[in-house]
C-alpha cells in the first residue's frame, strides 16, 4: 500500500522492531567479539527470559517483577552454562563451539516444552500502556512506544558498560587482541563469565519486554536468532554500534518491503546482508 | 543456519536406521516368497511384508515443534485414542466401523508418531522412514496442507494409504489429489461457502475486506474460495496481506491494512500465526474498528488469544464439541477423549480419530490390506450413517469426505458455561451444497496399482 500515510507508519514501525532486532544482536555480538564464540543458544536464551518472566507474572501479577526476573534469571543461566560448558571451548574449532551451544539451544527449547508445552503463553502489558496512542500521523500501539523507550535505554546501558567502565575497557581490549590482555595479568576468566552473563542477559530481557507482542512458545526465539545473525553480519561482527546500526538496517528493511510485498521482506533482507557481504565482508562497522 | 545442522543429524541417523534395517533383512531366508502366503495378491506398496505378522504399522506424521505444534499435538492425541479404540474393541468405532471387532482384521494395530515441524521436506523424511523401516500400511497426520500435498504424492509413489489430519487448501483434494490420499476434513472451498451466506447476513452486503493471509496453499485457497463467495453478494476485497508461514511479528502488515480503509478482518491465519497476529491486531487498534472473520478457524485459538478477543467473531471448524448436545455420537467421541486426556477436543483430535476410524472401515470393508482393494472400499460410495459428523460419504472421484462443516460465533466470556465453552454453533452446514464438481480443481488420481 504506496501511500505517504502508510510509508511514514512504516518507516517508524521499522525504527521499533529494529530497536528490539538491535538488543539482541548486540548481545550476540559482544559475547562472538569478546570470547570468539559465536552463541548458538541465543535464540534459546531469548525464549528462556519469556518463560521466567511469565512464571514471575503468574507468581505476581507484575509485570516489572517480571522484566526483572526474566532478564536475571538468564543472566544466571548464562553464567552458569559459561562456568559449566562454554568455557572449555574457547580453545576448541569453531566447528565444536557452534556444535555445543546448538545443542545447548536445543536442550533448553526441550526442556522448556517439556515442563510448559507446546501451546503459546502470553503476558499482558502493563494496563497503563495498553492502549494506542496517536502520532498524529498514525495511531500506534503504546506498549511498542514502551518497548522502544526501554532498548534505547537498554542500550544506552550497555554503551555506558562497554565505553565507559573498567569492565568494558577490558572487554573492548580483549575484542582487538586477547592474548595481548591476557599478557598484561588481568582476569580473562572472570572478565569471559561477565560477558557472557551480560550478552545472555541482554537475551533474555529482550525475551521478556517482547513477550506481550509475541506470544512465547518453545521456539519463539529460532527466527530471532536467524534475523540476528544477518544483523551481526551487516552490522559488522562484533562490534556493538554495527549492531545497533544493523538492527534498525533490518527493521527498516523489512517494514519498507512489507509496504510494497510482505513475501518479499525476509528476502529483501538476506539481499541486504548478500550486498554487504560483497561489497564489504567486514560488515558496516567491522574493523576485520 | 541451525536448520540446516538439525537436518544434517537426522540424515545420518536414518542413514544408520536404513543400515541396520537392511542388515536385519540379509538374515531372512532368501527364496521364500512372503507374498505366497497372501491369499491372490501381489506385493504392492508394503502389502502382504506389512501385515505378515499379528500387527499392523500406523505412522503418525504430526506437527510437534513450531508454529503448528498445538493443532499437531491435539491431532496426535485423537489419533490415538482412535488406535486404542480399535485394539480394545470399543463402541465407539464400532459405530462408524460395524465390522470391526478388535484391530484391523484381527491384527493389532501399532503406531510410531515423528514431528514434521511443518515442513513438507521433514515430513516426508519421517514418512518414508515409517515405510521403509517400519513397513506402516498408512501414514496419518498434517496441520500445513503443504506437508499434506506433499504427503500425498508421496504415498501414491509408495502405494501406502496416506490420510490427511488438518488440511484446509483446495489443492489437497484437487490439484495435488492422488489415489492414495483421502480427506475427511473441511477445507477452503467448502468453509467459505459454508461461511459467507452467514457473514453477508450478520455483517451485510456493503463491506469492504483486508485479507490476512499465510503465503502457501493453504492461504492461496481460502482467499480464492472466500472473495469468490464474499464478493459476488457485494463485498469488496480492498487487500491482501501475505505472511510467510511463522512469522512473529505482523506489524507492518497490519500498518498496511489500518491504512487501507477495509471494515472487515479475513484472518486467515493459522495456529501459533492466528494467536499473534490477533494479538497484534488488537495491540495495533484494529479490533476496534474492524470486523474479525476467521474463515478457517484454528484448534485452541479462543483459548490462547481469550474469549475477550474471540466474542462475536464468526468462524468454520471441522467439529466443535458442544455438537454432543445433539449428536449421541459426538457426544461418545467428546466424552472419551476428555476422559482420557482432561479437555475437550479440538477439531485436530476429531480429524485425527474419524480418519483412523474410517480406515479401519475401509480395510474391513475391503477385508484385506491389499492398497487397491483397500481403496476400491473407499471409494464404494456407501453412506456412513453414524459418524460423529452425522451421515457422511467419500466421494469417488477426489477421496473428498461430503461432511457438514460448522459455522461458530465467539462467545463473550460471561456467557461461557466451561473453561471450554468458547463457541456457539451458529449452524451445521450439510455437505453436499458446499462442495464444488469434484474436478473444478484439477483433480486427477492416478492409478491404484
Amino acid at each position: 500500500m504506496l501511500n505517504w500515510a502508510n510509508f511514514s507508519s512504516q518507516l517508524f514501525n521499522g525504527l521499533v522492531s529494529g530497536a528490539l532486532l538491535a538488543l539482541i544482536s548486540a548481545g550476540l555480538t559482544i559475547i562472538y567479539g569478546t570470547l570468539g564464540v559465536l552463541n548458538l543458544a541465543h535464540g534459546a536464551l531469548f525464549m528462556l527470559g519469556g518463560y521466567a518472566g511469565f512464571v514471575a507474572f503468574q507468581e505476581t501479577d507484575s509485570f516489572v517483577v517480571a522484566v526483572i526476573a526474566g532478564a536475571v534469571f538468564v543472566g544466571i543461566v548464562g553464567i552458569v552454562l559459561e562456568r559449566t560448558i562454554v568455557r572449555f571451548f574457547y580453545d576448541r574449532p569453531d566447528e565444536d563451539q557452534i556444535l555445543v551451544t546448538f545443542g545447548l539451544g536445543i536442550v533448553l527449547v526441550e526442556l522448556v516444552r517439556f515442563g510448559f508445552g507446546s501451546l503459546s503463553q502470553s503476558i499482558s502489558p502493563p494496563a497503563w500502556a495498553a492502549g494506542v496512542t496517536s502520532l498524529g500521523f498514525m495511531l500506534y500501539p503504546t506498549y511498542r512506544l514502551l518497548v522502544f523507550a526501554i532498548v534505547a535505554a537498554a542500550l544506552g546501558g550497555l554503551y555506558l558498560l562497554l565505553y565507559r567502565t573498567r569492565l568494558g575497557l577490558v572487554v573492548r581490549a580483549g575484542i582487538e587482541d586477547a592474548t595481548m590482555v591476557d599478557a598484561l595479568g588481568i582476569n580473562v576468566q572472570r572478565t569471559f563469565m561477565t560477558v557472557f552473563g551480560i550478552g545472555a542477559m541482554a537475551a533474555g530481557f529482550a525475551g521478556i519486554i517482547n513477550a506481550p507482542i509475541i506470544s512465547i512458545t518453545p521456539n519463539v526465539g529460532d527466527d530471532i536468532l536467524i534475523e540476528c545473525f544477518v544483523v551481526v553480519v551487516i552490522g559488522g561482527v562484533g562490534s556493538f554500534p554495527g549492531a545497533i546500526v544493523g538492527g534498525l538496517v533490518a527493521g527498516e528493511i523489512m517494514s519498507l518491503t512489507s509496504m510494497i510485498d510482505p513475501s518479499y521482506s525476509a528476502v529483501m533482507l538476506f539481499a541486504a546482508m548478500a550486498l554487504v557481504l560483497a561489497l564489504r565482508p567486514q560488515g558496516l562497522f567491522g574493523t576485520r | 543456519m541451525g536448520t540446516d545442522l538439525n537436518k544434517g543429524g537426522l540424515t545420518r541417523r536414518a542413514a544408520l536406521l536404513r543400515g541396520a534395517s537392511l542388515a536385519g533383512g540379509a538374515i531372512l531366508p532368501i527364496g521364500l516368497p512372503t507374498w505366497a502366503f497372501a491369499a491372490d495378491y501381489p506385493p504392492l506398496g508394503n502389502f502382504p511384508e506389512g501385515v505378515a505378522g499379528s500387527t499392523v504399522f500406523v505412522g503418525i506424521d504430526v506437527p510437534l515443534t513450531g508454529t503448528y505444534a498445538d493443532a499437531g499435538a491435539d491431532e496426535q492425541k485423537g489419533i490415538e485414542l482412535a488406535i486404542e479404540h480399535l485394539n480394545g474393541g470399543n463402541d465407539l468405532i464400532k459405530k462408524i466401523s460395524p465390522k470391526t471387532t478388535k484391530g484391523v482384521l484381527g491384527k493389532e494395530v501399532k503406531s510410531g508418531a515423528a514431528d514434521e515441524q511443518a515442513k513438507a521436506n521433514v515430513a516426508v523424511q519421517n514418512a518414508t522412514q515409517f515405510i521403509t523401516d517400519k513397513k506402516a500400511m498408512v501414514v496419518i497426520g498434517s496441520v500445513s496442507s503443504a506437508t499434506a500435498v506433499a504427503l500425498n504424492h508421496l504415498a501414491q509413489d509408495k502405494k501406502v494409504i496416506y490420510l490427511p489430519g488438518i488440511s484446509g487448501s483446495n489443492d489437497t483434494t484437487g490439484k495435488d489429489c492422488t489415489r492414495y490420499s483421502f480427506r475427511a476434513c473441511h477445507y477452503a472451498y467448502s468453509a467459505s461457502a459454508a461461511i459467507a451466506p452467514v457473514l453477508l447476513k450478520a455483517l451485510g452486503k456493503d463491506r469492504k475486506a483486508a485479507y490476512l493471509t499465510p503465503d502457501y496453499t493453504y492461504g492461496h485457497t481460502v482467499y480464492d474460495s472466500m472473495t469468490k463467495f464474499t464478493e459476488a453478494a457485494g463485498w469488496k476485497t480492498i487487500t491482501n496481506q501475505l505472511a510467510p508461514l511463522g512469522a512473529p511479528d505482523y506489524s507492518a502488515l497490519l500498518l498496511n491494512i489500518a491504512n487501507s480503509g477495509a471494515d472487515v478482518l479475513v484472518n486467515i491465519g493459522f495456529g501459533n500465526d492466528a494467536v499473534n497476529s490477533i494479538k497484534q491486531a488488537k495491540q495495533f487498534g484494529l479490533l476496534d474498528k474492524m470486523t474479525l472473520v476467521m474463515p478457517y478457524l484454528s484448534p485452541f485459538l479462543a483459548k490462547q488469544v481469550g474469549a475477550d478477543l474471540m466474542a462475536g467473531v464468526y468462524g468454520t471448524t471441522e467439529f466443535w464439541w458442544t455438537y454432543g448436545e445433539k449428536d449421541a455420537t459426538a457426544k461418545q467421541f467428546a466424552d472419551a477423549f476428555k476422559a482420557k486426556y482432561g479437555y475437550n477436543p479440538e477439531w485436530g483430535a476429531h480429524a485425527g480419530y474419524l480418519q483412523i476410524a474410517l480406515w479401519a472401515r475401509a480395510v474391513e470393508t475391503a477385508g484385506t490390506f491389499y492398497p487397491p482393494e483397500v481403496i476400491k472400499a473407499y471409494e464404494n460410495g456407501e453412506h456412513i450413517k453414524d459418524s460423529t459428523l452425522g451421515e457422511v460419504w467419500w466421494r469417488p472421484q477426489d477421496h473428498q469426505l461430503v461432511r457438514p462443516v460448522f459455522v461458530v460465533k465467539g462467545k463473550k466470556q460471561a456467557d461461557m458455561k466451561g473453561p471450554d465453552d468458547y463457541y456457539d454453533i451458529v449452524e451445521v452446514v450439510p455437505g453436499e451444497g458446499i462442495m464444488q464438481a469434484p474436478d473444478a480443481f484439477g483433480c486427477k488420481l492416478g492409478e491404484a496399482t
